[in-house]
């Protein structure tokens, strides 16, 4: 077990720069998902960590160490590679215990290591097979054995789940979170799957563009996105976000076609604005009922447990999740009502939170 | 991609068929006239059934040109060229794809070049490196005035010399230093995903144990159809062997088979040549039949 902490660390190739300093301090034991785009520098960050890229600037320290200097062998990780990155001519075996023999561990120990790994993934029977003769999931298990098997101070997780079918990430998913009970190990695990994200993670760090976003709580990071990126990168369906405009007597939303009037709260009049909703929070209501804005259904995705309705709010688009019976036709008019304490507000020229609003919402008035 | 045409079936069929033919028609001249006696040899047209004297013909060639002690010189030769090049070439490329050093791109550009020079083309200089190894040295010496100087001050007189001619070593090692066998490996190489690389790394692995437990096991198939390829173009090598081997006790057994070739005005021995040739084709022959399915998988497809 080891805390990591990360001190401004760059990376640039050549001359574009992928990480733009980067400050994160990862608690012993936690289990910490960065989330992000592709190209988001979420690996890249991941790999300096491990010690496979050079970091350009700054440094990581494991345990207090500064780890800058030193070889991969020398960090005390563990990774799990996107691909699994099996040995294709070793078996089962000789792959999970690879790292001991390279570490020159006497064979009787090394088996007797295998074994316990083995019998904690359930591959006992499978230790003689090759790679090529496994399936996707056994795979899997064996990478994770064979990070398993040093009894790292560190795990690391490249996108381990990504080349899994549906129903096999959902269930090795559960096996990584009780793995990672059972051996207490900090763990940095990197996806742009944030269904995967949320329900890993102690803590999520949210990347975009070389920088953190957010660093939270799953729970945080739903409920209260720091930037306009966060808040429509994580949920699904995503964010609803309409543009506004500060006015005298509150905010004007899609160019002023509707004024969905709300206290302005300090800001200075023309100021640009960008109200966030998710589409759970938003009800559908009889067009016409009070307080209601109309809109047009444009289509319906069925859910099973619910439905998503997309529709057209003078020209924006616009989804709202909901779990009533209603199922309006393509085409018809519904009326949509949110509430306040619902409502994010970003800059729109940064993208930053706007967190004055919280405090002081009342119901808006059309 | 299944078709049914029957008609193109047979067709091609045909073609492959005289192809066969083609290619098995002069080694079937060969067995036949090893097995006619001196007479029979000589008629025209010559009868193209066997005849009863093959290991009669085998056994007068044997020892006319002493095979046995050349077929192991040949087979130490092709054998070393195999093995150095299998080992080299593993080397220089593992060196070229996986280390970013100074000089990289043009020590990769040097091996490339040596491509479009073969042992042919630089024959004298190769054979005058060969006859003292050291002589190039003793040029730069005498070229600098160091050789001069070093004389003037210690009154030695440089004369740096390490012949190779009538060894092995001379035999063997100008055959090793050419690229195809680096390029070969290059191309396996650069597909051994990046991710095994790394895998290995954060194994604790270093870059020879990497080479030794990942790199080389995966290329088996690789080194089987360099060595078959190398083996059979050193045991091949007439020019070279026939250039270094002075004495008769180094020649290979391709260079001696000339020994059995009937001189103008000498008895016109062509079932005993024949008979020689056989033998000195043979292993070549073993080693494809036995490296056979090795070979194909190394050239076609990397192992999944």
């Amino acid at each position: 077990m080891a805390s990591i902490t990360i001190r401004d660390v760059k990376k640039s190739y050549a001359k574009a720069q992928v990480v733009h300093g980067v400050n994160l301090d990862i608690a012993s034991g936690e289990f910490v998902v960065i989330l992000g785009p592709s190209g988001c520098g979420k690996s890249t960050l991941l790999r300096m960590i491990a010690g496979l890229e050079e970091i350009s600037d700054g440094t990581i320290a494991i345990d207090g160490k500064v780890v800058n200097k030193l070889e991969p062998r020398e960090r005390g990780c563990a990774m799990v590679f996107q691909n699994y990155a099996l040995y294709p001519h070793m078996s089962v075996a000789q792959n999970i215990g690879y790292s001991l023999k390279v570490a020159g561990v006497a064979a009787a120990q090394r088996n007797q290591r295998i074994q316990a790994v083995a019998r904690i993934l359930e591959l006992e029977h499978l230790l003689d097979r090759k790679p090529a003769a496994l399936s996707g999931g056994q795979r899997q298990r064996v990478a994770m054995g064979r990070a398993m098997i040093r009894e790292p101070k560190v795990f690391l997780f490249d996108e381990p789940l990504s080349n899994l079918d549906a129903k096999l990430r959902v269930q090795m998913r559960s096996e990584i979170r009780k793995l990672h009970r059972r051996l207490g190990a900090t763990s940095v695990f990197v996806t742009h799957d944030q269904v995967e994200a949320m329900t890993l993670a102690d803590r999520l760090v949210v990347m975009n563009g070389g920088r953190v976003e957010q660093v939270g709580t799953p729970a945080e990071i739903y409920g209260r996105p720091a930037s306009r990126f966060v808040a429509s990168f994580v949920g699904a369906p995503a964010m609803n976000i309409l543009e506004g405009v500060v006015a005298l007597d509150g905010i004007s939303l899609l160019e002023g076609s509707r004024r969905l009037p709300m206290p302005r709260a300090g800001l200075p009049v023309g100021t640009k604005v960008a109200m966030g909703i998710r589409p759970e929070a938003v009800r559908m209501v009889d067009p016409g009922a009070a307080g209601a804005v109309e809109a047009t259904v444009d289509f319906v995705e069925e859910l099973g447990a619910g439905r998503v309705v997309y529709v057209d709010l003078d020209g924006a688009s616009f989804s709202v999740v909901t779990s009533e019976s209603a199922h309006p036709a393509p085409g018809s008019t519904i009326g949509l009502k949110f509430s306040p304490s619902d409502m994010h507000f970003f800059s729109s020229e940064t993208g930053a939170r706007l967190d004055f609003f919280v405090a002081s919402l009342p119901e808006p008035v059309v | 991609m299944v078709e049914r045409t029957p008609i193109l079936n047979l067709f091609t069929h045909l073609i492959l068929f005289l192809g066969f033919v083609f290619c098995i028609a002069p080694f079937a001249i060969v067995v036949i006239a090893a097995s006619h006696s001196l007479k029979e040899v000589n008629d025209v047209p010559m009868s193209l059934l066997p005849g009863s004297d093959f290991w009669v013909n085998l056994q007068t060639a044997w020892t006319t040109a002493d095979l046995g002690p050349k077929l192991f010189n040949s087979f130490v030769m092709a054998a070393g060229v195999a093995a150095g090049k299998v080992i080299v070439s593993a080397l220089t490329a593992f060196s070229i794809v996986y280390f970013r050093y100074r000089g990289r791109t043009l020590i990769f550009w040097l091996i490339f070049v040596t491509l479009m020079l073969p042992l042919e083309v630089r024959i004298v200089p190769t054979y005058a490196v060969v006859a003292n190894v050291l002589s190039p040295y003793q040029a730069i010496l005498d070229v600098t005035g160091l050789s001069w100087l070093i004389e003037k001050i210690s009154g030695v007189e440089v004369s740096l010399n390490l012949g190779l001619l009538n060894s092995y070593t001379g035999l063997i090692m100008p055959l090793v230093a050419t690229a195809t066998g680096t390029f070969l490996y290059r191309q396996f190489f650069l597909t051994v995903p990046d991710e095994l690389t790394e895998a290995a790394r954060m194994d604790g692995a270093g870059a020879l144990r990497f080479f030794v437990d990942i790199l080389l096991p995966l290329s088996r198939t690789n080194m089987a159809a360099l060595g078959t390829i190398m083996f059979l173009w050193a045991w091949n090598q007439y020019l070279w062997p026939l250039l270094i081997t002075t004495d008769a006790s180094h020649a290979t057994a391709v260079t001696e088979l000339k020994q059995l070739i009937p001189n103008v005005g000498g008895m016109p021995e062509w079932h005993i040549a024949m008979a020689g040739t056989l033998i000195v084709m043979l292993p070549p022959l073993i080693v494809v039949v036995a490296m056979q399915r090795w070979f194909v998988r190394g050239l076609i497809a990397t192992e999944k």
